[in-house]
Formats: C-alpha cells, structure tokens, sequence
C-alpha cells in the first residue's frame, strides 16, 4: 500500500464524478453507499497504509511521490506530487476517518432534504481537496487544495441556498477567506523568490542553509511566515478573519461537523506546522501567532458563554479551540498543536453530530432556550455529547485533557512562551468548561421547554435516529475518551505522537537553550488548570440548574457587559461600518460614481461619438446620385493622369 | 496624311463630351447614349495608335469593346424599360428608392 497510498486521494474523487454527473438520476440508496463506500475505501487504504508506515524504520518515514510534472515554466517547475510523512499521516487518518463517519451519519442525517446526490458529491469532492491539501508536496498543490476546500465549503455553507441567509453566509466565508488567500500566495510568490523552489523538503534544506540559526528582526523570512499566517487566520478563522466561521453554520449539521469543526478549519495549524522550519526562523512571526491565537481564544470563548444558538456556541467554541492551537504552534510547540488538533477533530465533530441529532428531533429548533430535559429521550445522543464535552472541558482521563495540558504547559515553558499566555490559556480553559456545560444543562436538564414551541407540530416526544446513525456517535466518543494517551505527559508516561511526529519537525534551527525556564512543574500547573475547569463547571450548573434566577440577575445586573457578550462585541458591525461600508463608499462615489462614469463610460462614449460626428461629415459624399458617382471617378482620373504628367518631365 | 494628334485630340474631345453628358444629364437615355459615345471614344484611340504602330492588337481590342458595348445596350435598354413602366420617367433622379 505504500508505493500506491496516493489512490486514496483519487477515489472520492471518482465518487463525486459519478454522484455529480449522475446523480440526479440515481435512487438515493445508490447515491449514498456510492459515496459512503468510495470514503470508506479511502481510510481503509488509509489505515493499511498507516500499518505498514510504523513498521518503517524511523528515518524512512518520509515518502515523496511523482504522478506527474504539472508545471513547468523557466525555473518554476511544480510535480504533481505527494509526500507521506508522518504529519501528513495524522492529517490524512483523521481526515479520511472523521470524514467516513460524517459520511455515514449524512445518510439518514439528510434523508428527508432535496438535492441528495448534490450534498454527497460535494462532500467526496471535499474529501479528495482536503486530501490534496494534507499530502501535497509542495506548497502550489497545497495551495490547489486549500482553494478546493474553500470551494467546498461555500458549497455546503449555501447548500439550502433558497434560504437567503445561507447564501450570504456563503460568500462571506468565500470573500473572507480570499482576503486571507492573497496573503498565503504572495507568502508562496515570496518563498519561490528567496528559495528558488516550491517543494517543502528543498524549501527547507535551502532554508537550513540560508539561515542556521533563528533570524532576529523582521526579514524575508519575517514577510513570508506572517504572509502564510494571514492566510491561515482566513482559513482557520482567528482574528481578524474569524466572522466567517458562525455565519458558516447555515449549512448542514455534519458539514458544520466535518468541514467546519475536524478538518477544513484546522489546515491553517497544518500549514504552520509543515513550515515549522521557516517559522521557527522567525520568533517575532511565531510571537504574533500565539498572541493572536490566545486573543482568539479569549474573545471567542466569551461569546460562546452568551450565544443561544446551540450551533453558534460550538462555532465559537471552534474558533477558541483553534486559538489554542495557533497558542500552540506559536510557542513553538507544534506537535502539541497537532496534537490538539487531532483530539478536537474527535470531540468536535461528535459534539456537533450530537446537536445535529438534537436538532433534527426537534424539527429544526436550534435555540438552546427552547430545549432542556431531552435525556429523557435522547439517550445515546446525552451520553455521548457528555463524554465529549468532558473531553473539550479538559477533565482529566478524557482526550481534551492531555492535548490541552500540553498546549498550556508549553506556552508556559517554552522558550517562546511566558506566563500571561499561561494564565490567558488557563482562564479560556474554565471559561471552555462553563460554556459547554451550560449548553449540556441547557439541553438535556430542566424542564421541558420546546413543548411550548412546538405543541401543534409534534404531538409526540423527540426521538432519537436509528441505529446506523449511533454507530459514529459510539466511535467518536471513544476516541474522545481514549485518544488522548497517544500523548502522555511527562509526569505521567511518555508523549508517542511527539516521537512520531519528530521526522517532520527536522531542519530546525538549533535551539538557543534547550533548558525550560519557569519556576513551577508541569504537573502543578496542571493541577491549577483542573481547579479553574471545575470551577467553570460548577459555575455552570450554579448558574444552569440549580437556581435559574442568578442567570436573569445576573445579565441584568451587568446588562452592559452582557450585552456587548450576545452582540458578539459588535465585530460584525464595526467590520461593517469600518471596511464594508467604506470600502462600498469609495466604490461607489469615487470608483463608480467618477471612474466608471467619466473616464470608462466617457472613453468609450467619446470613441462612439467621435465616430459619429465624422460619419455625418462623410455621410454627404453617399448622395446615392450615380452621376456624383461618376464625377468621383473622373475627378480621380484626372488627378492621377496630371500626377503623372507632371511627373513625367 | 493627317498626323495621329487630330486623331487622338478628336477622341478625347468626344470622351470629354461623353464623360459631361453623364454627369451633367439627368434623361437616362442620353446619358446611355453619352456612354456609348465614351466607348466609341476609346475605339478611335485603339484604331488610331493600331494604324500608327503598325500593330493589329488594337484593333483586335476594338471588336471586344464593340461586342461587349452592344451586350451592355441590350441590357442597359431593358433596364431602362423596365425603369420607364415603374417610375413613368427617365429622370434618374426619381429611381431613388435605395437612397438612405
């Protein structure tokens, strides 16, 4: 499997050609094991893959494939090529088996939707981009699968595009993301400049060269990272670029699940982490990442804590969970940010499966203030999101905890790290703590509010998917218990994905101290960071279950603060009032208004017009007289025999 | 012997009053008769120069322009009989129908 591992790539590939093409014709059972197995196929190829990758020694863990030379142009010279390694690896299992399970879930998830066979090309077409993404060798094939999953996920964003709101929220997340794009390519443009090639391994040894040792000072090195990171910010929704990321959850569930939680979303952590050896060159880049990851963090965990849309407060959690690991890869910790990645991809997508099964029984109620006491009824649905959000808390034994610990433990004694970013991180745990378990209180505790909503329409009690929908939800949680001991800390064993993931991670400066500063031991940080989760916890059920009323008090009493929390701290209306409208300003009074009107309009005006004027002078010539004809020609006679008779002499 | 100049000025003279008779008339049968005596023109020239150099292709030239000046009076007159039972006229100025 490992000389032709690239296949796995190309099969969703060939199940949104036949979906796309065909599907429309296609009974709806064909449509979705068509694309349910050719994903399937692909984690199996996968996983086989993965077998036999371990059994490689560890300095051959690095597969270069060539299917073919895509461009060639003077000195640029891109392959159309693959490179396994084992980033790529963690990448790609995740990808292809988060992805198989949402696949599995969309069947009976979308059952009842128009325009089946759409969705689940879209999805494989999904998959395969995401695949280019994480397996490409050089950065303009990245760059063709980066573009790919932005395709797919305004796809899926306006997949209900009668809905107006869907498609608006589409092309946000479509033009938002470009603005992040023009930063990742003139990043691309500037590496092919200073290095000469595009391919990681030759950009990396050239850059091991160049510069043996960490740059201080803002360089080319400096440009080319925060370029590449504008375009992470977009793809992966950090500040600024992050509002595109709520407005996305107009799409399906288990897109907001795959596209918008596991995969699509963490390519800008994969991206720094491949560059690992172009932005450990630049502490001050590395520096602006983790402070704009911590920040995002921040900012999007307390919007998270006020929002009422059960899908809204997961996307904030998202984008939080996502500061986290820009903290992560910012300190210089990238393998924690893979890590972290890998553990939310479990508990992320499981979380938002879940809140799709709670929607749909429902019948499409998305306000947390009108659920509450569904345990009742969605058994399968309680127990797993539970086990999912003990893991995103960070309650220790569950997966969260271990990648969290780790996140937090570096930015405190990394070299790059300090204590601020330790405390920020600490206090985003906690607030990650009563933020889930108040979603948690709210839709599965309490009375049973959505009767009031929904008397007439649903006569009888929610209930719960069949049993092939639960099959992912068992998976998923499992992982989100148990996937977090691949990386034990210290005090507690040995961390096996750092180890795995070090190939990836050479030509590395050397570090100018390898001893970790800081007065306190992991374990006792640890410790704290336990302390504050429970105390968000026990906030939360305060707050939630025990005595509702401290709730209204509460938001009266700081009314002010509470409200600028639900207004999301007005972003979207200062973007709107500050770029938008600006922007939309300038276009019209300068760009349209005078531009467009007088010089464009007036250039191409003024051609006609000439024209015109000049026509109606000539136009007299035409009399349509034969005989003014006639003279024309005599007249010509003439004045060619005395040219040439006066010549003569 | 008379010089070929008289010739040639005789033909251009009758050219020249050809050539007016078409731009100056409006009655299409004078001005196909004028055609026809710009043509004649052209032969006296043909002859004229065939006699002086001794040399019959101009003559030869002439019979071409003869037959195709008598083919151009067959459907010059049609036309203009056809002209005459549409319009009632032979004032060319009145077969305008074409004009912008």
């Amino acid at each position: 499997m490992l000389e032709n591992y690239w296949v796995l790539i190309l099969i969703p590939l060939f199940g949104f050609a036949i979906n796309g093409i065909f599907g429309r014709r296609f009974s709806r059972q064909v449509i979705a094991w068509l694309s349910c197995s050719t994903v399937g196929l692909s984690f199996l190829i996968c996983l086989l893959t993965f077998w036999e990758f371990i059994q490689l020694p560890v300095d051959k863990r690095t597969i270069s494939r060539s299917l073919f030379t895509w461009i060639q142009s003077g000195n640029l010279v891109s392959e159309f090529s693959f490179l396994l390694d084992p980033l790529s690896m963690v990448m790609i299992l995740v990808v292809t088996g988060v992805g198989f399970l949402i696949h599995v879930y969309s069947v009976e998830y979308m059952a009842g939707e128009e325009g089946y066979y759409r969705y689940f090309s879209y999805l494989n077409l999904f998959i395969f981009m995401m695949s280019v993404l994480v397996l490409a060798d050089n950065y303009l094939l990245m760059f063709v699968g980066w573009e790919g999953v932005g395709l797919c996920s305004y796809l899926l964003i306006g997949y209900y595009f009668e809905k107006r709101s869907a498609g608006d929220a589409a092309k946000k997340a479509f033009i938002v993301n470009r603005i992040g794009d023009v930063g990742f390519i003139i990043g691309i443009f500037l590496i092919f400049r200073q290095f000469g090639s595009l391919e990681y391994l030759t950009v990396f040894r050239t850059v091991s060269d160049q510069f043996p040792e960490p740059t201080a000072g803002f360089g080319v090195l400096g440009a080319i990272t925060l370029l590449l990171f504008i375009g992470a910010t977009g793809k992966s929704a950090q500040i600024p670029l992050y509002v595109w990321l709520p407005d996305a959850m107009e799409g399906p569930t288990p897109v907001s699940a795959l596209i918008h939680a596991a995969t699509m979303v963490t390519a800008g952590v994969y991206m720094i982490a491949r560059s690992a050896p172009l932005y450990t060159r630049a502490p001050e880049t590395l520096f602006i990442v983790a402070a704009v990851g911590i920040s995002t963090a921040l900012l999007a965990a307390l919007i998270a804590t006020a929002q009422r849309d059960i899908k809204k407060v997961l996307a904030y959690s998202t984008i939080s969970q996502l500061g986290y690991m820009f903290l992560a890869v910012g300190v210089g910790a990238f393998s924690a940010g893979i890590f972290h990645l890998m553990t939310h991809a479990f508990f992320k997508a499981l979380l938002f499966l879940g809140s799709g099964s709670v929607i749909l029984a429902l019948h499409h109620e998305q306000d947390l203030m009108k659920m509450g006491g569904l345990r009742k009824y969605l058994r399968v649905t309680f127990y797993t999101m539970w086990i999912a959000t003990l893991a995103i808390a960070g309650v220790p034994l569950f997966s969260g905890f271990f990648s969290k610990e780790e996140i937090l433990w570096k930015a405190y004694s990394s070299p790059l790290g300090n204590g601020a970013f330790w405390f920020v991180g600490v206090l985003v745990a906690g607030l990650t703590a009563f933020y889930m378990f108040r979603l948690i209180f709210l839709v599965f505790y309490g009375a049973d509010r959505f009767e009031e909503a929904h008397h007439e329409s649903t006569p009888h009690s929610p209930t719960e998917p069949s049993s092939l929908i639960k099959v992912p939800f068992m998976i998923l949680a499992f992982f989100s218990i148990v996937a977090g001991f691949v990386g034990l800390p210290k005090y507690l064993g040995t961390n096996r994905l750092e180890g795995f993931l070090a190939p990836s991670f050479r030509y590395m400066p050397e570090p100018a101290s390898v001893e970790e500063h800081g007065h306190f031991s992991e374990s006792h940080l640890a410790l704290i960071a336990i302390l504050v989760t429970f105390f968000g916890i026990a906030a939360a059920y305060q707050l939630y279950i025990r005595d509702r009323q401290i709730t209204e008090r509460l938001a009266n009493r700081f009314s002010l603060l509470y409200q600028l929390i639900w207004r999301k701290f007005f972003v979207d209306e200062i973007y709107d009032w500050m770029l938008v409208r600006s922007i939309r300003g300038f276009s019209r009074k300068i760009l349209w208004e005078n531009i467009d009107v007088n010089v464009i309009d007036g250039l191409v005006n003024g051609t006609a017009s000439l024209m015109q004027t000049w026509s109606h002078a000539l136009k007299r010539i035409q009399s349509g007289y034969a005989r003014v004809y006639a003279t024309w020609i005599l007249g010509g006679a003439i004045l060619i025999f005395l040219y040439y008779y006066l010549t003569s002499f | 012997m008379v010089p070929a100049t008289h010739y040639l000025a005789l033909a251009a003279i009758l050219f020249a009053i050809g050539a007016l008779g078409v731009i100056i008339r409006r009655n299409v049968i004078t001005m196909f008769m004028c055609v026809e005596l710009m043509l004649n023109a052209v032969n006296l020239t043909f002859i004229t120069f065939s006699r002086f150099l001794n040399q019959v292709d101009g003559q030869i030239f002439v019979f071409f322009v003869m037959t195709v000046a008598a083919a151009e009076a067959a459907v010059g007159l049609a036309l203009i009989v056809l002209l005459s039972r549409r319009t009632d006229t032979l004032d060319v100025d009145q077969a305008n129908t074409m004009k912008w």
